[in-house]
């Protein structure tokens, strides 16, 4: 946001009626040499992000760390508690009661696996995001309802108005809108 | 690419009714519920009926907090009466929602994408009014940080982690937040539905802000697809362990009736059989009421009747062991505690127990019964009077009469105990009222993947 845009347009938008037409131009895009575009859709479409060439998500990694992290967590608080800071004899069970120890570590460890799922999904989208250029297009209201976008931004290098406008219509679409920041 | 265009008619999928044929239709229908300025004069008495319900919560809370507990029906040793039963009972509940939107995810049922909002919002209401039994049975609840949370005092107070009670606070409080988010994170990209459907500028705003500015990106939809299986896969084992530590708090101790192995998944078929329940009694008259017989067909009524049917049996054979293992335990109070519950001065309640639980529920093997919305919704009724009978006859028959005779007395509840039960099931209608007319009842981007044209390919 606080870099000046080199061009005018933020890109341009495609608009297809169903997703297998969609998957298609993305697919199309991408062979074509286009790398910076993103696709639109109101239902997830298998494959859609891989035409767009966006390689698998690493969000299951996040995920493990986070529920590694609070396994550790919730087992080091218990034993810290319990052992360390205020050691009692509580019907003579040992200071370390490992397996009594087991259900909180678990719940801890679903807890801070699920906020990190949440937040690092949030966070790696870049969400919440109140203002994105391509709510600027025409009908783009649509692509939460019915209809299937594909948008070639500006910033790649293969970006030229009228050619990736003649590539664009070439593939079929209901509409082609120039999109401004 | 243009092999479906050129298709004029697309049958409906096997999981929806034949008006939702395409995208257009799902998007209209699911937000003319949300976005109109007409509302059912039902909804009104609904809203009506829950928030005078609140009242009376209110008043029973205010009481209980200036006299204390002891204006509930407690003695000595019934220590734990309405607070724990209704605790029991409200959770389970709740586990529906979560076995509805988790597990069936991971066994690919895609039937469950038209109930599965809506019963995770039951889940959040159902665990809401389930917190608040163990807070307000302290009757001084703003002393009980120092017991259930551990954070740092000045007279060095921990919680105590080798107690069933601490476990429970964790398994609850984590079930809750992850039940939220995972609820939350569904309706984001039919908040954005709604905000690029609304009309009106506040509400255009309002779900604007809600919808975090979802754009439908596909990297977005990346994400969120693995972050949605990830948050089922967690919330599988989560839901499981929740009502097993609840039923720990019973079987950690050494009460007779109380101190068996079966109880964690006996409480946990429980636990489904009551939600199942509650997830019909709501969605009979909610499909009912906004016309919804295209999403909730009868083959949703079919499926979630045959899984109460399986859960009942269940719970019938966790009865049926309570009584063999008095027998083959040869312990004299676990005998004398199966015999005081069947025909002790509680004996009616366990006899309509059975009756609601095991016997009125065989009718559900008959097709017609499961279809037919009047004769279903009768049976939930009587599994939903069962299932909190049963968590009655538990916590009172097994803690009136124990060792000791000197000590055994009954259980009354009073006035104060039905209004903070009554007033708690009027929570949940308010919040569930609210929930029907202000929020996506439908998981609309869910039901789209369901058409031919939008199916995954695996």
């Amino acid at each position: 946001m606080n870099q000046k845009p080199s061009s005018p347009w933020y890109g341009l938008l495609a608009e297809f009626e169903h997703p297998q037409d969609l998957l298609a131009a993305a697919e199309g895009a991408y062979e074509t040499g286009y790398r910076k575009m993103d696709a639109y859709s109101p239902l997830p479409i298998h494959g859609l992000a891989a035409a767009v060439g966006f390689p698998r998500t690493n969000l299951s990694y996040i995920v493990f760390a986070c529920g590694v992290l609070g396994a550790i967590a919730g087992y080091s608080l218990q034993y810290w508690i319990h052992v360390i800071d205020y050691p009692i004899n509580i019907g003579g069970r040992p200071l370390h009661s490992g397996p009594s120890f087991i259900p909180v570590t678990f719940e801890m460890t679903i807890l801070f696996a699920s906020l990190g799922a949440v937040f690092s999904m949030l966070g790696l989208n870049k969400l919440p995001m109140p203002y994105h250029p391509v709510f600027n297009a025409p009908n783009f209201e649509r692509a939460s309802q019915d209809r299937f976008f594909l948008c070639i931004e500006a910033e790649d290098p293969q970006f030229d108005l009228e050619k990736t406008h003649a590539f664009l219509d070439g593939l079929n679409p209901q509409e082609v809108t120039q999109v401004e920041h | 690419m243009s092999e479906a265009a050129g298709k004029s008619y697309t049958p409906p999928p096997s999981e929806l009714g034949p008006g939702q044929t395409s995208h257009t239709t799902i998007s209209e229908k699911v937000s003319s519920i949300v976005l109109t300025k007409s509302t059912p004069l039902v909804w009104f008495c609904s809203l009506v009926v829950g928030f005078s319900l609140i009242g009376v919560l209110q008043i029973a809370i205010a009481w209980l907090f200036y006299e204390g507990v002891g204006v509930w029906g407690l003695n000595n040793p019934v220590g734990w009466g309405f607070a724990i039963i209704n605790f029991v009972w409200w959770i389970g509940i709740g586990h529906a929602g979560t076995l509805i939107s988790a597990v069936l995810l991971l066994f690919r049922q895609k039937w469950r994408t038209s109930i599965n909002r809506s019963a995770e919002a039951m889940t959040i209401f159902a665990v809401m009014c389930a917190a608040m039994f163990p807070l307000i049975h302290t009757g001084r609840p703003w002393l009980a940080a120092y017991w259930l949370l551990p954070y740092p005092n000045s007279m060095d107070i921990w919680p105590q982690f080798r107690s069933p009670l601490i476990w429970d606070v964790f398994a609850v409080s984590t079930y809750f937040t992850v039940s939220l988010l995972f609820w939350f994170v569904g309706m984001i990209p039919d908040f954005a539905t709604f905000r690029d459907r609304a009309k009106n500028v506040i509400t255009q705003k309002v779900f604007g802000v809600m919808s975090m500015g979802w754009r439908g990106s596909a990297i977005h939809w990346e994400r969120y697809e693995m972050a949605s299986l990830l948050l089922a896969g967690l919330a599988t084992p989560l839901v499981l362990s929740v009502h097993s530590i609840v039923s720990l708090d019973f079987a950690m101790s050494i009460v007779p009736g109380w101190h068996t192995t079966i109880f964690p998944p006996y409480f946990v078929a429980g636990a489904i059989y009551a939600g199942f329940a509650m997830v019909l009694t709501l969605m009979i008259p909610l499909r009912r009421i906004y016309d919804l017989y295209d999403f909730i067909t009868d083959r949703h009524l079919e499926n979630m009747s045959k899984v109460m049917l399986v859960s009942g049996l269940i719970v019938g054979y966790g009865y049926f062991m309570e009584q063999y293992m008095a027998w083959y335990s040869a312990s004299t109070y676990e005998s004398y505690m199966i015999h005081n519950r069947m025909f002790g001065p509680y004996g009616h309640y366990y006899w309509t127990l059975i009756l609601c639980n095991i016997i009125v529920p065989q009718l559900l093997w008959i097709k017609h019964v499961r279809i037919n919305t009047l004769v279903l919704f009768v049976v939930c009724m009587f599994i939903n009077v069962g299932m909190w009978l049963e968590r009655f006859i538990i916590v009172v028959t097994s803690l009136h009469r124990d060792y000791l005779p000197s000590s055994w007395d009954m259980f009354h509840p009073t006035i104060w105990d039905w209004a903070t039960y009554i007033g708690t099931m009027g929570l949940f209608l308010f919040l569930f009222t609210l929930f029907v007319r202000g929020m996506p009842l439908i998981a609309m981007h869910e039901i789209r993947t369901l058409l031919p044209f939008g199916k995954k390919e695996h």
